[in-house]
Protein backbone atom coordinates (compact mmCIF):
# COMPACT_ATOMS: atom_id res chain seq x y z
CA UNK A 1 0.00 0.00 0.00
CA UNK A 2 0.98 3.54 -0.87
CA UNK A 3 -0.69 5.38 2.00
CA UNK A 4 0.76 4.31 5.36
CA UNK A 5 -1.41 1.81 7.07
CA UNK A 6 -2.22 3.92 9.87
CA UNK A 7 -4.35 2.88 12.62
CA UNK A 8 -6.71 5.52 13.71
CA UNK A 9 -9.38 3.58 15.33
CA UNK A 10 -12.17 5.85 14.52
CA UNK A 11 -13.70 7.38 11.59
CA UNK A 12 -17.04 10.10 11.61
CA UNK A 13 -19.06 7.09 9.99
CA UNK A 14 -17.75 4.33 12.43
CA UNK A 15 -18.78 4.87 15.88
CA UNK A 16 -19.00 1.70 17.17
CA UNK A 17 -17.05 -1.14 17.14
CA UNK A 18 -17.05 -4.88 18.21
CA UNK A 19 -15.68 -6.53 21.48
CA UNK A 20 -13.38 -9.32 19.98
CA UNK A 21 -14.99 -12.90 19.99
CA UNK A 22 -13.67 -15.29 22.39
CA UNK A 23 -13.65 -18.11 20.48
CA UNK A 24 -12.82 -20.02 23.78
CA UNK A 25 -16.49 -20.15 24.73
CA UNK A 26 -17.65 -21.24 21.15
CA UNK A 27 -16.78 -24.99 19.71
CA UNK A 28 -13.83 -24.99 17.21
CA UNK A 29 -14.09 -25.73 13.47
CA UNK A 30 -12.59 -29.24 14.07
CA UNK A 31 -14.53 -31.73 16.90
CA UNK A 32 -13.81 -34.65 15.58
CA UNK A 33 -16.33 -36.33 17.70
CA UNK A 34 -19.08 -34.83 15.82
CA UNK A 35 -18.09 -36.23 12.48
CA UNK A 36 -19.53 -34.12 9.66
CA UNK A 37 -17.20 -31.33 10.92
CA UNK A 38 -13.65 -33.17 9.99
CA UNK A 39 -13.91 -32.50 6.17
CA UNK A 40 -16.20 -29.25 6.73
CA UNK A 41 -13.70 -27.29 8.88
CA UNK A 42 -10.96 -24.77 7.70
CA UNK A 43 -7.54 -25.53 8.25
CA UNK A 44 -5.85 -22.68 8.26
CA UNK A 45 -6.15 -19.52 10.77
CA UNK A 46 -8.58 -17.10 10.40
CA UNK A 47 -7.41 -13.57 9.58
CA UNK A 48 -8.41 -11.15 11.98
CA UNK A 49 -9.98 -7.90 11.26
CA UNK A 50 -10.87 -4.66 13.14
CA UNK A 51 -14.35 -3.41 12.70
CA UNK A 52 -15.32 -1.86 9.65
CA UNK A 53 -18.59 -0.17 8.38
CA UNK A 54 -19.53 -3.67 6.89
CA UNK A 55 -19.22 -4.99 10.20
CA UNK A 56 -20.77 -3.35 12.71
CA UNK A 57 -23.88 -2.33 10.14
CA UNK A 58 -26.60 -5.26 9.28
CA UNK A 59 -29.86 -6.05 8.13
CA UNK A 60 -33.07 -3.94 10.05
CA UNK A 61 -36.00 -6.04 9.99
CA UNK A 62 -39.74 -4.33 10.96
CA UNK A 63 -42.74 -6.01 12.05
CA UNK A 64 -44.56 -5.49 8.88
CA UNK A 65 -42.46 -8.21 7.92
CA UNK A 66 -44.04 -10.80 10.05
CA UNK A 67 -47.12 -12.42 10.59
CA UNK A 68 -49.20 -12.32 13.49
CA UNK A 69 -49.35 -16.23 14.57
CA UNK A 70 -45.60 -15.88 13.27
CA UNK A 71 -44.45 -16.73 16.89
CA UNK A 72 -46.72 -19.53 17.76
CA UNK A 73 -45.63 -22.87 16.75
CA UNK A 74 -48.80 -24.25 18.27
CA UNK A 75 -51.29 -22.09 15.67
CA UNK A 76 -49.02 -21.50 12.96
CA UNK A 77 -49.60 -24.98 10.81
CA UNK A 78 -52.61 -26.12 12.36
CA UNK A 79 -54.59 -28.01 9.70
CA UNK A 80 -57.72 -29.93 11.76
CA UNK A 81 -56.78 -29.37 15.14
CA UNK A 82 -53.70 -28.76 17.45
CA UNK A 83 -50.12 -30.61 17.13
CA UNK A 84 -49.48 -33.23 19.89
CA UNK A 85 -47.17 -32.53 22.81
CA UNK A 86 -46.08 -30.93 25.38
CA UNK A 87 -47.58 -27.64 25.08
CA UNK A 88 -44.61 -24.43 26.65
CA UNK A 89 -43.92 -21.13 26.11
CA UNK A 90 -40.35 -20.58 25.69
CA UNK A 91 -38.74 -17.34 26.28
CA UNK A 92 -35.85 -14.94 27.28
CA UNK A 93 -33.61 -11.78 26.66
CA UNK A 94 -31.29 -11.05 23.71
CA UNK A 95 -28.70 -8.77 25.51
CA UNK A 96 -25.14 -8.31 24.28
CA UNK A 97 -22.16 -8.79 26.39
CA UNK A 98 -22.41 -4.96 28.14
CA UNK A 99 -25.59 -6.42 29.40
CA UNK A 100 -28.41 -4.52 27.15
CA UNK A 101 -30.69 -5.46 25.49
CA UNK A 102 -30.91 -5.99 21.88
CA UNK A 103 -34.12 -4.33 20.95
CA UNK A 104 -36.10 -5.34 17.76
CA UNK A 105 -33.96 -7.51 16.37
CA UNK A 106 -35.01 -10.75 14.90
CA UNK A 107 -35.05 -14.34 16.07
CA UNK A 108 -35.73 -17.06 14.08
CA UNK A 109 -36.36 -20.74 15.61
CA UNK A 110 -37.04 -23.95 14.26
CA UNK A 111 -37.37 -27.50 15.23
CA UNK A 112 -38.51 -31.34 15.43
CA UNK A 113 -41.95 -32.81 16.43
CA UNK A 114 -42.84 -34.32 20.22
CA UNK A 115 -41.99 -37.69 18.43
CA UNK A 116 -38.30 -35.75 16.98
CA UNK A 117 -39.52 -35.61 13.31
CA UNK A 118 -38.55 -33.19 10.89
CA UNK A 119 -40.92 -31.38 8.57
CA UNK A 120 -38.43 -31.56 5.69
CA UNK A 121 -37.81 -33.09 2.97
CA UNK A 122 -34.26 -35.08 3.79
CA UNK A 123 -35.62 -36.16 7.48
CA UNK A 124 -36.58 -39.71 6.92
CA UNK A 125 -36.81 -41.15 10.50
CA UNK A 126 -39.51 -43.38 10.89
CA UNK A 127 -41.10 -40.88 13.43
CA UNK A 128 -44.59 -39.64 11.87
CA UNK A 129 -45.00 -36.00 10.68
CA UNK A 130 -47.43 -34.54 13.16
CA UNK A 131 -50.11 -32.83 10.23
CA UNK A 132 -50.97 -29.71 12.41
CA UNK A 133 -47.03 -28.95 13.10
CA UNK A 134 -44.54 -27.06 11.42
CA UNK A 135 -41.41 -26.27 13.12
CA UNK A 136 -40.64 -22.75 12.57
CA UNK A 137 -41.30 -19.56 14.04
CA UNK A 138 -39.77 -16.09 14.16
CA UNK A 139 -39.86 -13.08 16.39
CA UNK A 140 -38.49 -9.72 16.77
CA UNK A 141 -37.84 -8.43 20.55
CA UNK A 142 -39.10 -5.72 21.91
CA UNK A 143 -37.72 -2.30 23.40
CA UNK A 144 -36.21 -4.05 26.13
CA UNK A 145 -34.91 -7.23 24.24
CA UNK A 146 -37.06 -9.56 25.09
CA UNK A 147 -38.85 -12.37 23.42
CA UNK A 148 -40.92 -15.36 23.35
CA UNK A 149 -43.11 -17.83 21.54
CA UNK A 150 -45.25 -20.72 21.78
CA UNK A 151 -44.63 -24.37 21.15
CA UNK A 152 -44.19 -28.18 21.51
CA UNK A 153 -41.71 -29.56 22.93
CA UNK A 154 -39.25 -31.73 21.00
CA UNK A 155 -38.34 -35.32 21.18
CA UNK A 156 -34.67 -36.53 20.88
CA UNK A 157 -34.14 -38.16 17.15
CA UNK A 158 -31.08 -40.51 16.18
CA UNK A 159 -28.41 -39.58 13.59
CA UNK A 160 -26.18 -41.03 11.95
CA UNK A 161 -23.17 -40.37 13.92
CA UNK A 162 -21.94 -43.10 15.75
CA UNK A 163 -24.26 -46.20 15.29
CA UNK A 164 -26.57 -45.60 18.46
CA UNK A 165 -26.09 -41.39 18.70
CA UNK A 166 -29.07 -39.21 19.40
CA UNK A 167 -29.92 -35.70 20.25
CA UNK A 168 -30.91 -34.18 22.83
CA UNK A 169 -34.69 -32.69 22.50
CA UNK A 170 -33.70 -28.90 21.16
CA UNK A 171 -34.71 -26.11 19.22
CA UNK A 172 -31.99 -23.96 16.92
CA UNK A 173 -31.98 -20.64 16.84
CA UNK A 174 -30.95 -17.89 14.37
CA UNK A 175 -29.88 -13.84 16.21
CA UNK A 176 -29.16 -11.27 14.33
CA UNK A 177 -28.06 -8.69 16.76
CA UNK A 178 -27.30 -4.77 15.35
CA UNK A 179 -24.45 -5.31 13.54
CA UNK A 180 -24.03 -8.45 10.52
CA UNK A 181 -20.55 -9.37 12.93
CA UNK A 182 -23.21 -10.50 15.53
CA UNK A 183 -24.97 -13.02 13.71
CA UNK A 184 -25.16 -16.14 15.53
CA UNK A 185 -26.66 -19.94 15.08
CA UNK A 186 -27.08 -21.82 18.20
CA UNK A 187 -29.51 -24.74 19.99
CA UNK A 188 -31.20 -24.54 23.08
CA UNK A 189 -31.52 -27.39 25.63
CA UNK A 190 -33.81 -28.35 28.03
CA UNK A 191 -32.99 -28.57 31.96
CA UNK A 192 -32.19 -32.43 33.24
CA UNK A 193 -31.98 -33.81 29.78
CA UNK A 194 -29.47 -37.10 30.13
CA UNK A 195 -28.30 -36.83 26.51
CA UNK A 196 -26.84 -33.73 26.71
CA UNK A 197 -23.56 -34.88 28.01
CA UNK A 198 -23.49 -37.73 25.79
CA UNK A 199 -23.84 -35.24 22.59
CA UNK A 200 -20.79 -34.37 20.39
CA UNK A 201 -22.26 -30.79 19.46
CA UNK A 202 -22.56 -29.90 23.22
CA UNK A 203 -19.14 -31.74 24.61
CA UNK A 204 -17.29 -29.81 21.01
CA UNK A 205 -17.49 -26.50 23.52
CA UNK A 206 -14.28 -26.62 25.15
CA UNK A 207 -15.77 -24.30 28.27
CA UNK A 208 -18.18 -26.11 30.02
CA UNK A 209 -19.82 -22.97 31.53
CA UNK A 210 -20.57 -21.98 27.93
CA UNK A 211 -22.21 -25.32 27.02
CA UNK A 212 -24.42 -25.27 30.41
CA UNK A 213 -25.82 -21.78 29.35
CA UNK A 214 -27.50 -23.35 26.23
CA UNK A 215 -29.73 -25.22 28.60
CA UNK A 216 -32.71 -23.91 29.08
CA UNK A 217 -33.95 -23.69 32.76
CA UNK A 218 -37.89 -24.79 33.70
CA UNK A 219 -39.79 -21.50 34.37
CA UNK A 220 -42.89 -22.43 36.07
CA UNK A 221 -43.39 -18.44 37.34
CA UNK A 222 -43.92 -18.23 33.27
CA UNK A 223 -46.07 -21.55 33.01
CA UNK A 224 -49.46 -20.82 32.51
CA UNK A 225 -51.63 -23.42 35.08
CA UNK A 226 -53.63 -26.01 33.25
CA UNK A 227 -52.13 -24.75 30.01
CA UNK A 228 -48.57 -25.06 29.76
CA UNK A 229 -45.07 -24.80 31.09
CA UNK A 230 -42.26 -22.54 30.20
CA UNK A 231 -39.06 -22.77 29.93
CA UNK A 232 -36.66 -19.40 29.59
CA UNK A 233 -33.63 -19.02 27.07
CA UNK A 234 -31.57 -16.24 27.66
CA UNK A 235 -29.27 -14.83 24.62
CA UNK A 236 -25.83 -12.85 24.48
CA UNK A 237 -24.97 -11.70 21.70
CA UNK A 238 -21.39 -9.75 21.41
CA UNK A 239 -20.74 -6.45 22.56
CA UNK A 240 -19.49 -3.24 21.99
CA UNK A 241 -16.33 -1.58 22.40
CA UNK A 242 -17.16 1.14 24.96
CA UNK A 243 -13.68 2.91 25.46
CA UNK A 244 -13.32 7.11 27.17
CA UNK A 245 -11.57 7.86 24.11
CA UNK A 246 -14.09 7.39 21.51
CA UNK A 247 -17.51 8.36 23.19
CA UNK A 248 -16.23 11.38 26.01
CA UNK A 249 -13.12 13.01 24.64
CA UNK A 250 -12.94 13.13 21.11
CA UNK A 251 -16.55 14.31 21.27
CA UNK A 252 -19.61 14.24 19.20
CA UNK B 1 -5.26 -9.38 44.82
CA UNK B 2 -6.59 -6.71 42.97
CA UNK B 3 -10.01 -5.37 42.24
CA UNK B 4 -12.38 -7.58 40.04
CA UNK B 5 -13.79 -5.96 37.29
CA UNK B 6 -17.19 -5.32 36.82
CA UNK B 7 -19.09 -8.70 35.82
CA UNK B 8 -19.88 -8.86 31.75
CA UNK B 9 -22.02 -11.42 30.37
CA UNK B 10 -20.43 -14.07 27.61
CA UNK B 11 -21.69 -14.84 24.78
CA UNK B 12 -23.96 -17.60 23.94
CA UNK B 13 -21.71 -20.29 22.46
CA UNK B 14 -22.44 -20.99 18.76
CA UNK B 15 -24.09 -24.83 17.42
CA UNK B 16 -24.22 -26.06 14.00
CA UNK B 17 -27.33 -24.62 11.81
CA UNK B 18 -27.52 -28.83 11.19
CA UNK B 19 -28.68 -30.20 8.04
CA UNK B 20 -32.55 -29.06 8.41
CA UNK B 21 -31.68 -25.07 9.00
CA UNK B 22 -33.98 -24.64 5.79
CA UNK B 23 -37.14 -25.31 7.92
CA UNK B 24 -36.05 -22.11 9.98
CA UNK B 25 -34.96 -20.39 7.39
CA UNK B 26 -35.84 -21.24 4.16
CA UNK B 27 -38.95 -23.44 4.82
CA UNK B 28 -39.97 -23.38 1.10
CA UNK B 29 -36.97 -25.71 0.03
CA UNK B 30 -37.60 -27.82 3.40
CA UNK B 31 -40.74 -28.63 1.39
CA UNK B 32 -43.46 -26.75 2.88
CA UNK B 33 -44.47 -22.94 2.95
CA UNK B 34 -45.81 -21.18 6.15
CA UNK B 35 -44.87 -17.71 6.43
CA UNK B 36 -47.16 -14.76 4.78
CA UNK B 37 -43.71 -13.23 3.81
CA UNK B 38 -40.39 -15.13 3.37
CA UNK B 39 -36.49 -14.13 2.73
CA UNK B 40 -34.67 -14.80 -0.26
CA UNK B 41 -32.63 -14.58 -2.73
CA UNK B 42 -33.67 -11.56 -4.48
CA UNK B 43 -32.53 -7.97 -3.15
CA UNK B 44 -33.46 -6.06 -6.16
CA UNK B 45 -36.73 -4.56 -6.65
CA UNK B 46 -37.36 -2.25 -10.08
CA UNK B 47 -36.69 0.58 -8.27
CA UNK B 48 -33.49 -0.71 -6.84
CA UNK B 49 -30.61 1.79 -8.24
CA UNK B 50 -27.26 0.34 -9.64
CA UNK B 51 -26.38 -2.69 -12.20
CA UNK B 52 -27.88 -5.70 -11.89
CA UNK B 53 -25.48 -8.59 -11.54
CA UNK B 54 -25.84 -12.24 -10.45
CA UNK B 55 -23.71 -13.73 -7.87
CA UNK B 56 -22.78 -17.52 -7.96
CA UNK B 57 -20.97 -20.16 -6.66
CA UNK B 58 -20.53 -23.45 -4.61
CA UNK B 59 -19.24 -24.03 -1.09
CA UNK B 60 -16.43 -27.42 -1.47
CA UNK B 61 -15.51 -29.61 1.31
CA UNK B 62 -12.30 -30.94 2.28
CA UNK B 63 -12.62 -33.94 0.01
CA UNK B 64 -13.45 -31.73 -3.09
CA UNK B 65 -17.40 -32.77 -2.58
CA UNK B 66 -20.02 -30.02 -2.75
CA UNK B 67 -21.54 -29.30 0.23
CA UNK B 68 -25.32 -29.30 -0.39
CA UNK B 69 -26.74 -28.38 2.61
CA UNK B 70 -25.06 -25.21 2.74
CA UNK B 71 -27.09 -21.77 3.98
CA UNK B 72 -25.31 -18.27 2.84
CA UNK B 73 -26.17 -15.00 3.63
CA UNK B 74 -24.75 -11.95 1.90
CA UNK B 75 -24.32 -8.23 3.12
CA UNK B 76 -23.80 -5.44 1.10
CA UNK B 77 -23.94 -1.92 0.36
CA UNK B 78 -25.99 -0.19 -2.37
CA UNK B 79 -24.56 1.29 -5.37
CA UNK B 80 -23.32 4.39 -3.79
CA UNK B 81 -21.38 2.51 -1.08
CA UNK B 82 -24.01 3.28 1.51
CA UNK B 83 -25.50 0.23 4.48
CA UNK B 84 -29.16 0.39 4.89
CA UNK B 85 -28.38 0.80 8.55
CA UNK B 86 -28.14 3.92 11.10
CA UNK B 87 -24.75 3.60 12.16
CA UNK B 88 -23.73 4.35 8.63
CA UNK B 89 -23.33 8.12 8.72
CA UNK B 90 -21.57 8.24 5.40
CA UNK B 91 -23.50 11.16 4.63
CA UNK B 92 -22.31 12.58 0.96
CA UNK B 93 -23.89 8.99 -0.25
CA UNK B 94 -27.81 8.39 -0.40
CA UNK B 95 -29.59 5.57 1.16
CA UNK B 96 -31.52 3.20 -1.67
CA UNK B 97 -34.54 2.76 0.11
CA UNK B 98 -35.19 -0.12 -2.50
CA UNK B 99 -32.91 -1.95 -1.21
CA UNK B 100 -31.90 -3.56 2.03
CA UNK B 101 -28.78 -4.99 1.05
CA UNK B 102 -29.64 -8.72 2.57
CA UNK B 103 -30.11 -11.97 1.50
CA UNK B 104 -30.39 -15.53 2.04
CA UNK B 105 -30.56 -19.01 0.22
CA UNK B 106 -29.80 -22.86 0.61
CA UNK B 107 -27.44 -24.31 -1.35
CA UNK B 108 -29.88 -26.55 -4.35
CA UNK B 109 -29.82 -29.92 -2.71
CA UNK B 110 -28.62 -31.75 -6.00
CA UNK B 111 -26.09 -29.11 -7.44
CA UNK B 112 -24.51 -27.67 -4.35
CA UNK B 113 -25.02 -24.29 -6.49
CA UNK B 114 -25.86 -21.08 -4.20
CA UNK B 115 -26.85 -17.87 -6.65
CA UNK B 116 -28.74 -14.02 -5.86
CA UNK B 117 -29.68 -11.78 -7.76
CA UNK B 118 -28.91 -7.99 -6.47
CA UNK B 119 -27.05 -5.19 -7.63
CA UNK B 120 -22.69 -3.85 -7.61
CA UNK B 121 -22.44 -2.34 -4.85
CA UNK B 122 -19.85 0.77 -4.99
CA UNK B 123 -17.01 1.51 -2.67
CA UNK B 124 -17.41 1.83 1.26
CA UNK B 125 -15.50 4.18 3.71
CA UNK B 126 -12.35 2.34 5.16
CA UNK B 127 -11.57 3.15 8.89
CA UNK B 128 -9.77 6.69 9.74
CA UNK B 129 -6.83 6.93 8.14
CA UNK B 130 -7.13 4.06 5.33
CA UNK B 131 -7.93 3.37 1.80
CA UNK B 132 -11.56 3.13 0.88
CA UNK B 133 -12.58 -0.73 0.71
CA UNK B 134 -13.03 -2.11 -2.99
CA UNK B 135 -16.50 -3.26 -3.50
CA UNK B 136 -17.29 -6.38 -1.83
CA UNK B 137 -20.22 -8.44 -0.46
CA UNK B 138 -19.83 -9.87 2.96
CA UNK B 139 -21.08 -13.48 3.19
CA UNK B 140 -21.97 -15.58 5.99
CA UNK B 141 -22.11 -19.36 6.02
CA UNK B 142 -23.62 -22.12 8.26
CA UNK B 143 -23.99 -26.08 7.54
CA UNK B 144 -24.20 -29.24 9.07
CA UNK B 145 -20.89 -29.66 10.06
CA UNK B 146 -19.84 -26.53 10.68
CA UNK B 147 -19.88 -25.34 14.25
CA UNK B 148 -19.36 -21.25 14.09
CA UNK B 149 -21.07 -19.54 11.12
CA UNK B 150 -17.95 -18.56 8.47
CA UNK B 151 -17.06 -15.42 7.66
CA UNK B 152 -15.70 -14.17 4.17
CA UNK B 153 -16.12 -11.47 1.46
CA UNK B 154 -16.41 -11.48 -2.16
CA UNK B 155 -14.48 -8.90 -4.37
CA UNK B 156 -14.72 -8.52 -8.01
CA UNK B 157 -11.90 -9.47 -10.32
CA UNK B 158 -12.58 -6.82 -13.02
CA UNK B 159 -11.99 -4.53 -9.83
CA UNK B 160 -8.00 -4.55 -9.75
CA UNK B 161 -6.95 -1.11 -9.24
CA UNK B 162 -9.53 -0.96 -6.22
CA UNK B 163 -8.34 -4.52 -5.07
CA UNK B 164 -4.76 -3.85 -5.25
CA UNK B 165 -5.26 -0.67 -2.58
CA UNK B 166 -8.20 -2.43 -0.25
CA UNK B 167 -7.21 -2.13 3.24
CA UNK B 168 -8.50 -5.80 3.88
CA UNK B 169 -7.24 -8.03 1.42
CA UNK B 170 -3.85 -6.07 2.02
CA UNK B 171 -4.04 -7.45 5.80
CA UNK B 172 -3.70 -11.27 3.65
CA UNK B 173 -0.34 -11.84 4.05
CA UNK B 174 0.09 -14.31 1.21
CA UNK B 175 -0.91 -13.11 -1.77
CA UNK B 176 -1.93 -15.78 -3.83
CA UNK B 177 -4.85 -16.82 -0.64
CA UNK B 178 -5.93 -12.90 -1.79
CA UNK B 179 -7.12 -14.90 -5.00
CA UNK B 180 -9.70 -16.78 -3.15
CA UNK B 181 -11.69 -14.33 -2.43
CA UNK B 182 -11.58 -12.64 -6.00
CA UNK B 183 -15.39 -13.56 -7.74
CA UNK B 184 -14.94 -14.02 -11.70
CA UNK B 185 -17.33 -12.11 -14.09
CA UNK B 186 -19.16 -14.10 -16.48
CA UNK B 187 -21.27 -12.39 -19.48
CA UNK B 188 -24.80 -14.50 -19.54
CA UNK B 189 -28.31 -13.36 -19.82
CA UNK B 190 -27.40 -11.22 -16.72
CA UNK B 191 -23.50 -10.72 -15.44
CA UNK B 192 -22.82 -12.86 -13.09
CA UNK B 193 -20.01 -13.13 -10.41
CA UNK B 194 -18.69 -16.87 -9.87
CA UNK B 195 -17.19 -17.41 -7.02
CA UNK B 196 -16.55 -20.75 -5.12
CA UNK B 197 -15.80 -21.46 -1.74
CA UNK B 198 -13.12 -24.12 -0.24
CA UNK B 199 -13.96 -24.82 3.34
CA UNK B 200 -10.57 -27.00 3.38
CA UNK B 201 -7.27 -27.79 1.36
CA UNK B 202 -4.72 -26.13 -0.47
CA UNK B 203 -7.10 -23.88 -2.16
CA UNK B 204 -8.80 -22.89 1.10
CA UNK B 205 -10.57 -19.55 0.75
CA UNK B 206 -9.76 -17.38 3.55
CA UNK B 207 -12.00 -16.73 6.65
CA UNK B 208 -12.33 -13.83 8.81
CA UNK B 209 -12.21 -13.50 12.62
CA UNK B 210 -14.22 -10.05 12.30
Amino acid sequence: MSEPDRDVSQGEALDREFLQRDRGLHPPPLTPDYKTSVLRSPHRALISLQSSLSEVTGPVFGHGELGPLDNDLIRNYARDGEPIGERILVHGLVRDENGRGVPHTLVEFWQANAGGRYRHRNDRYLAPIDPNFGGCGRALTDAQGYYYFRTIKPGPYPWRNFLNSWRPAHIHFSVFGSGFAQRLITQMYFEGDPLIWRDPMVLGIPDRAAAERLIAPLDLAAALPLDMLAYRFDIVLRGRQQTLFENKLQGN
Amino acid sequence: MVQPLPDRLRETASQTAGPYVHIGLIPHQAGFDIFETTFSNVLVTPATRGERIRIEGRVFDGADEPVRDVLVEIWQANAAGRYNHPADRQQAKPIDESFRGWGRTGSDFETGIWQFETIKPGPVDGRKGHRPMAPHISLWIAARGINIGLQTRLYFADEADANAADPVLNLIEQRSRRETLLARREERDVPTYVLDIRLQGPQETVFFDV
